[in-house]
Formats: C-alpha cells, structure tokens, sequence
C-alpha cells in the first residue's frame, strides 16, 4: 500500500523550516556535531505551553505544525513518531541530579523524558483523539513509524497520518557515546566529512514530520511506495539481495531508480557497505549522501525522505548532495538506503 | 515577609520556567492556579519541589498544596509559619 | 473477512511468578508479589511497596541460559525468560520458518545499567560497554537474537500501553499477511530512575494500592517482562498446537488532555473500549470480563471507572484490576494483563482486585474482590492506559476450535 506525502516540516542543521525553499543555501560547519537551526518557537507554540518544553519537543511540534499547514490538514487521524533516544537533554538532567546525589527529581524531565512524550503533546496540542504511538528502535524507529502509517491506510483506518522521525544531540551526551569509538573525537568539517577517512560518524539532529494520505491530492510531492528494514546481514551478498528483492516487490530493478540516496556517515568502517554497493549494485545510479547536512542520528532518514520529496517536487538535485556524477532528465523513482553499523539497515522507495 | 514574597516570585518563575513574566508581573494575592497565570498539576509538584529543595519543608500530600500554593502570599506564610524552628 | 490471528504461546515474569506456572499457581492462591525492595538500591525502599522479581541480575542471568554477563541489562535478561518461554510454549522451533517478528515493547530500556555507570561514563573508560545498552532497541535485538527471529523486528513505547500496542501491531501485521507469527510483549526492569520519577509525580502509594477504592492513593511499581506469540490462523495449524485465545478486538485512542491525567469522563479510555469493539464487530453484552487498568491513582480509575459506566450502562461485566497482585509492570503490564485474562478465559475464573474495602462514591459497580472459578468466561477485555494518553483496549475470546 501506497501513500502520498503532501507536507513536510523539517527542522535541521540546514535551512529547511520554509517547505517553499529547498536548500536555498549550504551550511557549513565544523564542530562536534550538527546542531539544528532553532526556528522562533513562539510564532508556534504557546508560551504558557512551551515553558516546560524542551527543545526535542519544541522541535517536534513545530515541524507536526508546518507539515501540517504544508498540506493543508487540519487533524490527522493517525500521530506516529519514530524516535531512537528521546529526550537526552531531559533524561540526562535528571542522571545528572541523581549522579550528584540529589534525592529530589522535579517532576517535568521526568515526564518529557518519556518517548511518547512527543507524539501525546502533538495529540495535546491539536486536540486529536485518534490513532497514536511511538517506535523507539534505533535507526529503524522512523521507518517504523511510516510502516504503522501504511498500516493505517491498508486497513482503511486512516485518510491522513502524521508521521515524524525525531532526535537530538546534546554535548553531553556525545562525550560519553564518543567513549565507544563510533564517533568523531574531533570537531570536523560537514562538507569534507568523506575526506577524514578515519573512524566515527559526525553526530547530528533533527526533527522531521510528514503529512500523508492515502489519496492523491493536487499537491502531492510524491508517493511513498515502500519501507523494509532489516537487521544484520551477514554479508554483503545478502544486503545486495535484499535490496534487489526489494526493488522487484515494486516491480523495479536498480538500474530503473533514477537517485539513490545513500546513508555515509563519514565512519570509515561503516561506509565501506556503501563504497561497496555504490561500485556494485548501484553502480550506474546517480548516487547522493546526506548526512553531510544534517549529520548521523537514529532518525536522519527523515532528512532523506524530505530530500527525495523535493528532489521529485523540483526535478533537481542540489549539487552539495552528489556523490558522483550520472545525468539524468528526470527523476521518477528514488531509494533510500541507510544502515547504522551494518546493523539495521533500511529501505526507503519515494516514486512520482 | 516582603523580602520572602520577592524571593518566591523570583524562584518561582525560575522553577516552572515562565520565561517572559517578571517578578513584578506576578501579584501577590492572586490565584497562582486556574487564571492568572495559568498553572497545572505539574506545577503544583514543581512547587512542592521547590519548598523542599529551597526551604526544607516536604509537602506529602499534593492535595495540600492547594492551600498552600494558593498564592504567593500564603506560600510566603506557610514558609514564615512551617520555618520557626 | 479479515485473518483470526490466535495466541500460540504465552511467557511471564513477575513478582508472582517465575513462568506461566508459578504465575497461575499464585493467582490460584490470590498471593499478591507486592512487599519490600531486596535487589535494586533505591532511597525509597522504606517508604514504598514495590513488586519485585524475586531475583537478583546473577539469577536471572543464568536462568537466561547465560554464564558471562556480558551487557545485558536486567530489561534484557527478563525480556528473554519471557519471550523464551512464550517461544517454546508455541514449539517454534519444531516448525517450519514462516514470517516471524518480534514486537517488543519497553520505556526504561538499558537505564538500570545506564543509572549505575553513570558516573564512569562520565569520567572514564571502564563501563564503555554499558553506553550503547542504554537505548530502548537493545534489549528487542537481543531478545531476538536470542529466538533467532530476523524478518521483522521493532519497539515501541507508549508509557503504560507499550505492550497492549505491540501486541495490536502485531495482530495487524498479520490480518494483512505481512508476518506469519509475532512475539509481542513487553519487558520492564525497576530502576532507580523511574521509581524517583513516580515518586515526584506523588503517585505512589505507601500501601499496597488499592484500585477503585474510594481510599485509594497511587501506584505500587512492579517489574518483569511477558510476552504472546501471535499467528495467523493458518500458521498456526501447522504442528497440531492449542490455540489459548483469539485476538478478537483491539482499539488505540489519544486522551490528548494533558501529559499525565485522563480526562475525567473517562472520554480517552471510552474511545479505545469502543474501538476495540468495533473492530471486532462485538458488543458491550459480549463481554465477560474487564481486567482494568486500574492502577490506583486518583485519576486513573475514576476515568476508567466512568468510562466502563458509560459503555455498559446496566450490564457492567465483572471488573477488577489485577496490579494488587502484579504491581504497576508499566511497559510490561498490557501483555502481563493479556495473559491473566487468557488464563481466566482458559481456566473459567475471574481474577480479584485486591485491597478493595470502600466503593468509590463515584461509581456504581464495585470490583470483583475475591477469585471466582467454575465459570463460564467466553470474552474479556483487557486495558491499559499510559502516560501522555496512550490508551490500548484489547479483547480476547475463548477459543473455539
């Protein structure tokens, strides 16, 4: 089952907040990790509402609300949000207190901490009584979430979903995962991310929320035709298979995708699984990367599903996202393809 | 107790992060929940929080903080009252 | 007509039970897991009640069948007694390799490592491998690794109704033929960081809780991990197997009034109740049996308690909540609860609520108080509201096959 995306709010290291523009410019930064660009939160939210919120939320229901004016929906009936780590500002506050001995927690990290916390104030806000859950699975918590959005249309228990993948990064939070080798040690340059060749994934966040129907409408970027995740292949020949199943179960081979949107992260270990199908499989596809923008979270597929929407919508692929160099007249059909770890990996196919 | 009343307004405003009120934006007599300004359930145990972590006076059932959070001047008294010792 | 998906396997730990036997043997003798805190170091051990599994990480580390400790959390660990024991119930391995998932579901993931180390993760390189447990996914992908299951794995978490969703997710995948079978459940371990969480909601109770009791006063926390296999009707014909319920309704609704409180007419609970109907195209008449979420609290069970006089009006079924038994499993409690109402389908009983002395001015039914057995239950409905309003209804049948 099929669904249409007819709105988009992306909240990122980029300037993606304007659904109207896409990557009107480039950001470049070197740093730690990639921090998103704070819209005026109050031209969204209420103050009395938003005092509690920390920015995960804040972030959340702001990129649910341009979604949803982006398409022109007044209630979805469907809130599901992918999200790998939840809160971290929340929870590590209140690691921190208890760390320092304190004996008395305050109440509202606590409740913000809870990884539903995000989709239920979004439900809150909109006073929306219907469908509602959250996914909490690593790098497949947002791909997750639009299989349970396809899930709803398939059973004619939803015209329109709100879907989103959200996460965040504090500096905190990436000295202690920096401890496990997976991450850069050292500030690093976004836009030469490939050329440091060394271990580790630049860190990142985001928060992207999508309006999607079961029915085409006028305006529709594209259609979202199918998600699969799948966990640990023991070789490469297996995650080549995989895909390739895949793109036939949609009548496609990969010779017809006209983009493949890959998922380097800049971790020499882990992109070699891209460095090898973009050589194979994917040899003769224009091959594009993202992280680059909005650096590596659990939920960055978000910003590639945004990408691939505006990439059918405008017809045109920003240069800063190439990764090699096929010209093509159009762009018809685009897969995502991500993997953390060579762990969990999915698919993500966007056609027009 | 005029200096504890402007001590309060200031800590309360931090605790339940009202950003854009001002200690003097905040009346001393009037209804800290429901109007005014609007707080919920969740401030109430904030509150509670704070006059434990900040005055040493735990609070164990939140009903009573009805009473007692009824404004910044009974939460002033309550603290004059409960303190003594 | 759309797929029966039936339950094949059952798994459970608690305070009451290590597996499905001990488990029914104390709902049999009405011994409730609540008493004091003997293996994690809280400074509310003297002031609360909890329901504890009555085993420390080493115990359970080798009742997993493991010997090096590796980094499992204590999440991890029940979540694999339960879900192993649900496997073998179902005699999984005998069958042939359908399209099998695994849906878990839990909120405090890793914490009770995380909470632990965390000062070694901010000061040094000791505990390194602890960091990346802390995440909710990691207990699913060991659990499943553990099965062997790789054809669909996720997680959920949605407070108190974690485990009702997996379990409603799992059955729509199979109504629509993208799995086979579906280990669904959830897995919670106590943790110092939600019991201080709870404690500054002022939600828990200094006695055992008391679910619709006009005296009631919050919360008793308990733990563990349980879990269901779910198939379709037809994988399940394969290895001539006892199917112990169908799942014959199902319902997902927003309170959407506030972070931490049901509205008071119940509007939330109403709506995932009614759903669950619908989609299983029942009425109120038809149900039997409501194993309540009633946990206790002020709130909780006057919504819930308005929302079952709204629905069934004269003709409200037996009620009781079974969390003075279990405790508060929080993400573990709605398949917990599931497999207490398939034991009452199976076994002709309703399950007492516990601690009830006063009505609830309120309401006009009282919860059932003590264990009935010799009776004909065909269809109970099993609820579990959390946190944010994420409200779950699910109802199962006896089988009829």
């Amino acid at each position: 089952m099929s669904a249409y995306i007819d709105g988009i709010g992306l909240i990122s290291p980029q300037q993606t907040t304007d659904p109207a523009r896409f990557l009107p410019e480039v950001m470049e930064y070197t740093a730690d990790f990639l921090q998103v660009i704070n819209p005026n939160y109050k031209e969204y939210i209420n103050p009395i509402a938003s005092r509690r919120m920390s920015k995960l939320i804040k972030m959340g229901i702001t990129s649910a609300r341009i979604a949803m004016a982006d398409a022109g929906c007044q209630m979805p009936e469907a809130i599901i949000t992918g999200t790998g780590l939840g809160s971290v500002e929340d929870t590590e506050r209140i690691l921190n207190g208890m760390n320092a001995g304190e004996q008395l927690m305050n109440p509202t990290p606590f409740i913000q901490s809870t990884y539903n916390t995000i989709s239920s104030q979004i439900a809150i806000s909109l006073q929306c009584h219907h469908y509602n859950s959250t996914y909490v699975h690593r790098s497949f918590s947002f791909e997750s979430a639009l299989q349970d959005a396809l899930l709803q249309f398939e059973e004619a228990a939803a015209t329109t979903a709100l879907v989103g993948g959200i996460d965040e990064m504090t500096s905190n939070h990436l000295g202690i995962v920096r401890r496990t080798g997976h991450w850069k040690m050292e500030p690093v340059n976004n836009l030469r991310l490939l050329s440091y060749r060394t271990p580790g994934a630049l860190a990142g966040e985001g928060a992207a929320y999508f309006i999607l129907r079961g029915a085409p409408s006028t305006s529709h970027y594209g259609i979202l035709k199918d998600v699969k995740t799948f966990y640990h292949p023991k070789e490469l020949q297996e995650t080549s298979l995989e895909i390739t199943a895949f793109l036939a179960s949609n009548n496609l081979t990969a010779n017809q995708l006209d983009a493949v949107i890959l998922g380097y992260n800049g971790d020499i270990h882990s992109d070699s699984v891209y460095d090898q199908l973009g050589s194979g499989l994917f040899n003769e596809n224009q091959q594009l990367w993202y992280k680059h923008l909005c650096g590596e979270y659990f939920t960055s597929t978000g910003f590639a599903l945004w990408l691939a929407a505006n990439i059918l919508r405008h017809q045109y692929i920003p240069s800063v996202v190439k990764f090699n160099n096929q010209p093509a007249d159009s762009f018809r059909h685009i897969l995502i393809y991500n993997q953390f770890r060579n762990i969990n990996h999915s698919l993500i196919l966007v056609s027009l | 107790m005029e200096e504890l009343i402007e001590k309060l307004k200031k800590e309360v405003i931090e605790q339940l992060n009202l950003e854009d009120i001002s200690p003097e934006d905040i009346d001393t007599d009037s209804p800290l929940f429901g109007e005014g300004l609007g707080l919920d359930s969740i401030d109430a145990l904030e509150l509670i929080v704070l006059l434990e972590k900040n005055y040493g006076l735990k609070i164990e059932d939140p009903k009573d903080g009805k009473k007692i959070f009824h404004s910044i001047r009974t939460m002033a008294e309550y603290i004059t009252e409960h303190q003594k010792a | 007509m759309a797929k029966r998906v039936v339950i094949t396997g059952i798994g459970i730990i608690s305070s009451i039970g290590k597996d499905l036997p001990e488990t029914f043997a104390s709902l049999l003798a009405s011994r409730s897991g609540i008493g004091r805190l003997h293996h994690l170091n809280s400074t509310h051990q003297d002031e609360f009640p909890f329901a504890e599994v009555p085993f420390g990480n080493e115990k359970l580390l080798s009742m997993a069948g493991f010997t090096d400790p590796s980094n499992f959390s204590r999440n991890t660990l029940l979540g694999i007694i339960a879900a192993g024991e649900a496997f073998r119930h179902a005699r999984l391995e005998e069958l042939s390799k359908l399209k099998t998932g695994l849906i878990s579901a839990t909120t405090v993931g890793g914490m009770d490592q995380c909470e632990r180390f965390y000062d070694d993760f901010l000061t040094n390189d000791t505990k390194n491998q602890y960091i990346d447990v802390y995440d909710c996914a990691d207990s699913t992908e060991k659990i499943a690794s553990h099965m062997n299951i790789r054809d669909y794995m996720t997680t959920i978490s949605t407070a108190c109704s974690s485990a009702a969703n997996a379990i409603l997710l799992g059955a729509r995948m199979i109504r629509l033929g993208q799995l086979d079978r579906v280990v669904a459940g959830g897995t919670e371990a106590l943790t110092s960081f939600h019991v201080n969480g709870f404690s500054a909601l002022k939600i828990l109770d200094k006695l055992p809780c008391r679910p619709f009791d006009a005296n009631r006063n919050g919360i008793t926390l308990g733990e563990g991990a349980a879990y269901l296999v779910l198939e379709s009707e037809e994988a399940a014909g394969e290895g001539n197997r006892e199917f112990f319920a169908e799942l014959a309704g199902y319902g997902n609704a927003c309170e959407a009034y506030h972070q931490t409180a049901s509205t008071p007419d119940g509007k939330g609970a109403l709506l995932a109740m009614e759903r669950a109907l619908k989609v299983g195209g029942l009425n109120p008449p038809d149900i039997d049996y409501i194993n309540a979420h009633g946990t206790g609290t002020d709130n909780n069970d006057i919504a819930e308690g308005v929302a079952i006089e709204r629905l069934f009006g004269d003709r409200i079924p037996y009620v009781s909540s079974t969390k003075p038994l279990t405790g508060h499993m929080t993400s573990a409690a709605g398949s917990a609860e599931a497999i207490l109402s398939i034991l009452c389908l199976n076994h002709g009983m309703i399950l007492p609520n516990l601690n009830f002395k006063t009505p609830m001015p309120e309401l006009h039914f009282k919860p059932v108080t003590e264990l009935i057995r010799g009776i004909n239950v065909s269809m109970v409905m099993s609820n579990s509201f959390g946190f944010g309003g994420n409200n779950t209804s699910l109802i199962f049948r006896k089988p009829t096959n």
